[in-house]
């Protein structure tokens, strides 16, 4: 087993539920090393919702909150606003996070509260067996849309930055190092930080909407089908733009304005601890 | 030389460091690992760059590469 | 000044409303992190933390919705801060799924419901006892849960009190079962200073990770069943019944320690009442009617009586009730069952009466343990309380029937 795997990773749990060649696991490998990179094991917790990607932290050696469908944000804020000096960081999936758990990312990202989600986005539901998820490509054949999904896709970066979220970056499984940095800066980044991460889903979302089960294809087709957006670019027509996308440290984090506003009121944090 | 080690409890067989190798230092052998498919094995060590592609993106992080006493000398 | 008398400052009272008394109670009992959303009739508990909650070094937080309120009072408790949250109707039914979850995640945390008229909408300003199922059976899949059942203003205050020294020791979401008359009534309390800490609290807990998080224990906080280090086990069959009957247990096993039944004019009674909640108060004042006791709020009983007679209901207000020998059962822990104590305290009565303001759901499990007893129910919907005349009236219809 590699080291930092080791470091990291309860070892009686394994082998991880993902299927072969799953991307969640090079999302798991990203995240270990950013957290190496940072080397802030004891100063982090995770939370994750339901779902496949949402077992990624289980594995974890560290405090983790394996919570309900949705309703990880929840969950992490109250986490967060219990311990203010503590880093979050949160796993869901699209269907998690942008279907049952919307209105929530919504309301986090707009009260720009420390948090760091890493949304894997695998267009599809994998857990329960291939159904539309709301990231699925219009017209794309799954278990639950027969005919072709009549719904557009929803874009969970650009629902974030509207809705005022201070760090948002889209990355591939298929750009690993991008991926690393950028956990570590969504974590080192004071606010509402949002990643999404578009991994292969190889049995699912391969077999019903890419036509392709090998893992190693799908990869190489989201290097094809993404940009790497840089300040000032264009992004060419019906390619996905990937990159850091919005990084905005002007907006105040919402446990600074609540400490900074106690401290007006002349109230001790925590003082006396229940 | 470098040494590669490949946990047979952890691969699960899905070929991505097969093709993601820049020098092609995996091949699939007939050898079985604990979750009941092919696992790859390294071969042509020699030729390895460090580059640490196959670790990142090994999704069971079965794949550790060090550098051998003699690679780390020079 | 002697320090063995015992000073002002120790023993409060005032004249607050049920909804707050609740709220004072809540940070005397080391409440820190409150999140809710507004909703009639809960409101004011939710108005009044906002503010006293930060001026206690808390964290108040208004939430989207009822879902994530449960939601972080739970994430809150792992990071080390007892929480609370105050919803009423459609908001208790949201909650529903993370009062599950923090039954399963053996997690300590207190969520008012001041109960009003349902289902859906409903009767958004009036009262009602109709979730005494919900409070117990509302999460999908066997579990066990304490529910506390306030009567009056001061009971909303100790009873807070209780719900949170019973969450922490239990390892269990505790229920207040209020209702909007109670949490809406203005009463004088006292606020008596907590007991003094005394040392590391004992725990009891099934099968669940119990650090707190960033202790450095790795704690593994599991909704699916799990061992004591939160792996999970819910694909093996004989381990998932265990830990379901273990999570039972800690509460059923404990039952003595947890029931609160109260007794009045029960020892040469022959016709109980069996209430709870605000109806309480109402088969209280029945049994004084009838008994003849007199204290300071008799006066107000009898204003009570006259403004019946005033609605035009003069035949309750000559009716003789002195030959009657009620008594009253008031169940304070509505949930666990307290069975047994129930049993031994109606040992003597024929016949139990049952007032509730719902279609008479309590009475069925009242009617299970008193099996050998004429158990009736007296179902109320609507809204309005039992008059303590009509529970009398009621009461001699049925003796005389017999």
């Amino acid at each position: 087993m590699n080291e930092l795997y080791e470091k990291y990773i309860k070892k009686e749990s394994l082998p991880t539920l993902f299927c072969p060649g799953c991307g969640n696991g090079i999302v798991q490998f990203a995240a270990i090393k950013a957290f190496e990179k940072l080397g802030i094991k004891d100063e982090l917790a995770c939370v994750s919702g339901i779902g496949c990607s949402s077992w990624i932290p289980c594995y974890f050696k560290m405090d983790v909150m394996h919570t309900m469908h949705g309703r990880a944000l929840p969950f992490a804020e109250g986490l967060k606003l219990a311990r203010p000096d503590k880093k979050i960081l949160i796993f869901t999936g699209d269907g998690d996070c942008l279907a049952i758990g919307g209105n929530h990312l919504i309301h986090a990202a707009s009260r720009n509260i420390d948090l760091t989600v890493i949304e894997i986005n695998n267009y599809i539901y994998g857990m329960t067996g291939g159904q539309k998820s709301p990231a699925t490509p219009e017209g794309a054949v799954t278990k639950t849309s027969p005919f072709g999904s009549y719904d557009e896709p929803i874009d969970g970066c650009s629902l974030v930055a509207a809705a005022g979220g201070t760090y948002v970056a889209r990355w591939t499984t298929a750009h690993p190092l991008q991926l690393e940095k950028a956990i570590a800066e969504g974590i080192e980044h004071k606010g509402f930080s949002f990643i999404e991460v578009l991994t292969q889903c190889p049995v699912q979302a391969g077999n019903n909407i890419f036509g392709e089960k090998s893992p190693v294809a799908m990869m190489a087709r989201y290097k094809e089908m993404t940009y790497i957006y840089k300040e000032g670019m264009e992004i060419p027509e019906g390619k996905v733009r990937i990159g850091r996308i919005k990084h905005d440290t002007s907006r105040k984090e919402y446990t600074d304005k609540v400490l900074q506003k106690l401290e007006e009121k002349n109230i001790k944090k925590g003082q006396s601890n229940g | 030389m470098a040494d590669i080690t490949i946990d047979k409890a952890c691969c699960k067989g899905c070929d991505i460091c097969l093709s993601i190798c820049p020098k092609k230092i995996f091949v699939r052998s007939k050898k079985r690992n604990d979750y009941g498919t092919n696992m790859p094995e390294a071969v042509n060590r020699d030729a390895c760059l460090f580059c640490g592609m196959c670790e990142r993106l090994c999704p069971d992080g079965a794949i550790s590469v060090r550098k051998t006493e003699e690679e780390k000398e020079k | 000044m002697d320090p063995e008398k015992p000073q002002k400052k120790d023993k409060k009272t005032a004249v607050l409303q049920g909804n707050e008394a609740c709220a004072k109670a809540a940070i005397q009992a080391g409440c820190r992190f409150f999140a809710g959303y507004p909703i009639t009739p809960s409101t004011e508990i939710i108005e009044m933390l906002s503010g006293e909650m930060q001026k206690a070094g808390g964290v108040f937080i208004q939430m989207e919705d009822e879902i994530g309120s449960a939601c972080s009072i739970i994430g809150a408790r792992w990071g080390g801060k007892r929480s609370m949250t105050a919803t009423s109707g459609p908001g208790y039914t949201l909650m529903q799924e993370a009062i599950g979850f923090a039954a399963v995640t053996e997690t300590p945390t207190v969520i008012v419901n001041v109960q009003r008229g349902g289902p859906s909408t409903g009767q958004p300003t009036m009262s009602s006892q109709q979730d005494i199922y919900q409070a117990r059976y509302g999460s999908h899949g066997d579990y066990e849960i304490i529910v506390l059942c306030p009567s009056s203003v001061q009971e909303m205050y100790d009873f807070t009190t209780r719900a949170f020294e019973l969450s922490e020791k239990f390892r269990t979401p505790v229920i207040l079962l209020s209702d909007e008359v109670v949490g809406h009534m203005r009463e004088k309390i006292t606020m008596k200073p907590l007991p003094k800490d005394t040392g590391e609290q004992t725990r009891v807990y099934a099968s669940s990770p119990t650090e707190d998080f960033f202790q450095g224990a790795n704690s593994m906080v599991e909704g699916q069943l799990h061992d004591e280090l939160g792996r999970r086990i819910g694909h093996i069959a004989p381990k998932s019944g265990e830990f379901i009957n273990k999570i039972c247990s800690k509460i059923t096993d404990n039952i003595k320690e947890i029931a609160d039944v109260e007794a009045f004019c029960m020892e040469d009674a022959e016709v109980a009442i069996l209430a709870y909640g605000s109806v309480a108060r109402s088969a209280m004042n029945a049994i004084k009617l009838a008994r003849g006791i007199k204290d300071d709020r008799i006066k107000a009983k009898f204003r009570i009586v006259k403004d019946l007679f005033v609605r035009g209901v003069p035949a309750t207000i000559q009716t003789d009730y002195s030959h009657l020998k009620v008594g009253l059962i008031k169940v304070n822990t509505v949930w666990p069952f307290p069975e047994e104590k129930i049993q031994e305290l109606a040992r003597n009565v024929d016949m139990v009466i049952v007032p509730e303001m719902n279609i008479g759901k309590y009475c069925r499990e009242v009617k299970r343990a008193l099996w050998d007893k004429t158990v009736i129910s007296m179902p109320k919907c609507g809204g309005e309380i039992h008059s303590p005349n009509e529970l009398l009236d009621r009461i001699l219809e049925e003796v005389w029937c017999k």
